[in-house]
């Protein structure tokens, strides 16, 4: 097992988008450091853009996700409606 | 009726499938010269798919985002004199090695990627090269623009462009890149795509930028966390691209090995000065070098390569080394700086007692028994008044350019030492990993411009250390060199804070 995963800057937006990773991703951890969230998962995580959309109240599309984010480790996927990240072990 | 709205998958496909054309009376090999020499074998470019499928469109829409709110917040740190809220002006020094030693290189990655992108046959990798060469030109002007502000108010920010070119230890980073960019665009990609951006910039812009955020330097976060989103979308270029290389042809796989092995080495290398700014040069600490190492190189290096086991890659030669050298280079290159402090562009200084007491505790198999009596000593020196700075130009590795400061790292009282002969003349490195890659491209690295050979040849000035500080490099001795004890720097900052 490998770990993926993603970091964000810890902002207004990114509390909504880690709030729907959390809960789209029950096993994930989230770690808090200096001006960042870094949130981890053992092989998978998805950012879904229905649960973004209903915990921000607004409309928001999947790339939008580039605005706020730091960093990724995974193979990436992206479509409308979601952006996985996976390792192949 | 309204035509249905494209979803990202039909549009990245209309952007990249229906862009180039056949080459009907000309030859595809003479627009394409560089393609084949390297003996990488690409049979079908139209497999190459960037998963984020981002359109030029809305590259522009979410770029002019991120520089609307990069920008608002360089405002309102000038305005708001965010220079005053930094943890301690020590911190400053971080910055002048960044701008000296970094920016330079976001401009190299700009021009390595518009040459390379204009190089490769298919379509969807010139659009990643070509939006990632404007990326890294964003890069260059918003550090610029960030730390414009500090060179109103510290010194030795002065001249950053002019010093890269010319300064001993900014010949580290310069040559790197000229390195990979002297290369051709196959192995450009794997250098500065896939070793570089997707384990090894994660180490400057992310530890050491929340580390810059826990310094009050809100500037310097802020433009290291807008260029890192940019990052993420290179990080995944640089994936798909040795996952592309290694599709395409079996005979791929041993090229493409052999660069990564060559790539990681001449990363962790240049990565020392990162370790170093890490562990002595953040006044307020986020996380040692060897925990960010363990988390960004180990961990997510490690997930990395065996995803790519599969296709037959395995772990960069000396990962065996590498794991060790965590314990050491921090320690090593910070001394090295430290004894030299009169010949740098930056002040340095001596570790607090908390702060020695910190790296006792982040680095428990090592500081105590190695580091820390030399500090000790130094510490000792310095309140008899003769504080340490060495009389000796140091030799250079012929690789990396790095001075010969790294030890066996299974003895750290033995600096290390290797060479090999060429055409009659003796090259000296700092490491196995260095040598094999000399003597792997040797008419190559017989070329580098090596600094201290330079100065003793009389090619940069002098003959005193200072006169070529002063002239060749243009710095302002006295000013932007020595300790930071009484510097104009400090002076400054203590009359700015009301303390004697």
């Amino acid at each position: 097992m490998s770990k993926v995963y993603i970091a964000l800057q810890d902002n207004d937006e990114s509390r909504y988008i880690v709030e729907a990773i959390e809960q789209d991703n029950p096993e994930a951890t989230v770690i808090h450091m200096p001006a960042m969230i870094r949130i981890e998962a053992e092989n998978y995580l998805a950012v879904k853009r229905e649960t973004v959309e209903e915990k921000m109240g607004r409309d928001w599309d999947v790339q939008e996700l580039h605005l706020n984010l730091i960093t990724i480790g995974g193979n990436v996927d992206e479509d409308d409606d979601q952006i996985t990240l996976t390792w192949n072990s | 009726m309204a035509a249905k709205k494209l979803n990202i998958k039909d549009k990245y496909r209309l952007l990249t499938r229906d862009l180039d054309w056949e080459f009907s009376y000309q030859d595809r090999n003479k627009a394409f010269p560089f393609e084949e020499f390297e003996g990488i074998k690409i049979t079908d470019w139209s497999k190459w798919e960037d998963p984020f499928r981002l359109t030029m469109d809305s590259y522009w829409k979410y770029q002019a985002e991120k520089e609307k709110k990069l920008y608002a917040i360089f405002d309102a740190f000038s305005q708001n004199n965010g220079q005053l809220n930094i943890s301690d002006p020590r911190y400053v020094n971080a910055l002048k090695i960044f701008l000296t030693g970094v920016s330079p290189l976001e401009y190299q990655a700009f021009q390595g990627f518009a040459h390379t992108g204009r190089q490769f046959g298919g379509v969807g990798a010139r659009v990643a090269c070509q939006m990632q060469s404007i990326d890294e030109l964003r890069h260059v002007q918003t550090q610029v623009h960030a730390m414009s502000h500090y060179n109103k108010f510290f010194d030795g920010l002065q001249d950053w462009s002019h010093m890269h070119d010319r300064v001993w230890y900014l010949s580290v980073p310069k040559s790197f890149f000229n390195d990979a960019r002297a290369a051709g665009p196959f192995e450009f990609m794997v250098a500065i795509g896939f070793s570089f951006e997707y384990v090894l910039t994660n180490l400057l812009f992310v530890p050491f930028m929340s580390g810059a955020a826990y310094n009050g330097d809100m500037a310097t976060v802020t433009f290291g966390f807008s260029a890192q989103s940019d990052e993420a979308r290179h990080m995944t270029l640089g994936l798909e691209v040795i996952k592309f290389l290694l599709e395409q042809h079996e005979d791929n796989v041993p090229i493409v090995q052999k660069w990564i092995d060559k790539w990681f080495w001449r990363g962790t290398r240049l990565l020392t000065i990162v370790a170093m700014m890490m562990d002595y040069m953040l006044p307020n600490k986020v996380m040692s070098w060897k925990e960010a190492w363990e988390v960004y190189f180990e961990e997510a290096g490690g997930a990395l390569f065996k995803d790519l086991a599969r296709y037959g890659i395995t772990m960069p030669k000396y990962a065996d080394v590498i794991e060790k050298e965590k314990e050491h280079i921090s320690h090593q290159a910070w001394w090295t700086f430290y004894t030299h402090g009169h010949a740098a562009g930056f002040h340095t200084w001596i570790p607090t007692d908390e702060e020695l007491d910190w790296l006792s505790e982040k680095y428990p198999d090592t500081f105590d028994k190695y580091y820390r009596p030399r500090w000790e000593l130094a510490k000792e020196m310095e309140a008899r008044g003769e504080r340490f700075y060495t009389k000796a130009l140091p030799q250079l590795c012929t690789t990396c350019q790095i001075p010969m400061l790294f030890t066996e790292m299974d003895d750290p009282s033995q600096t290390c030492y290797r060479d090999s002969v060429y055409n009659g003349d003796r090259y000296h490195f700092c490491s196995d990993g260095c040598k094999d890659i000399f003597d792997d491209e040797p008419e190559k690295f017989v070329q580098s411009w090596l600094p201290v050979h330079q100065i003793f040849q009389g090619n940069c000035g002098g003959p005193g250390v200072e006169d070529i500080l002063r002239d060749y490099y243009q710095m302002n001795v006295g000013v932007d060199n020595m300790d930071i004890k009484g510097s104009p720097d400090e002076e400054r900052w203590k009359k700015w804070k009301g303390v004697a």
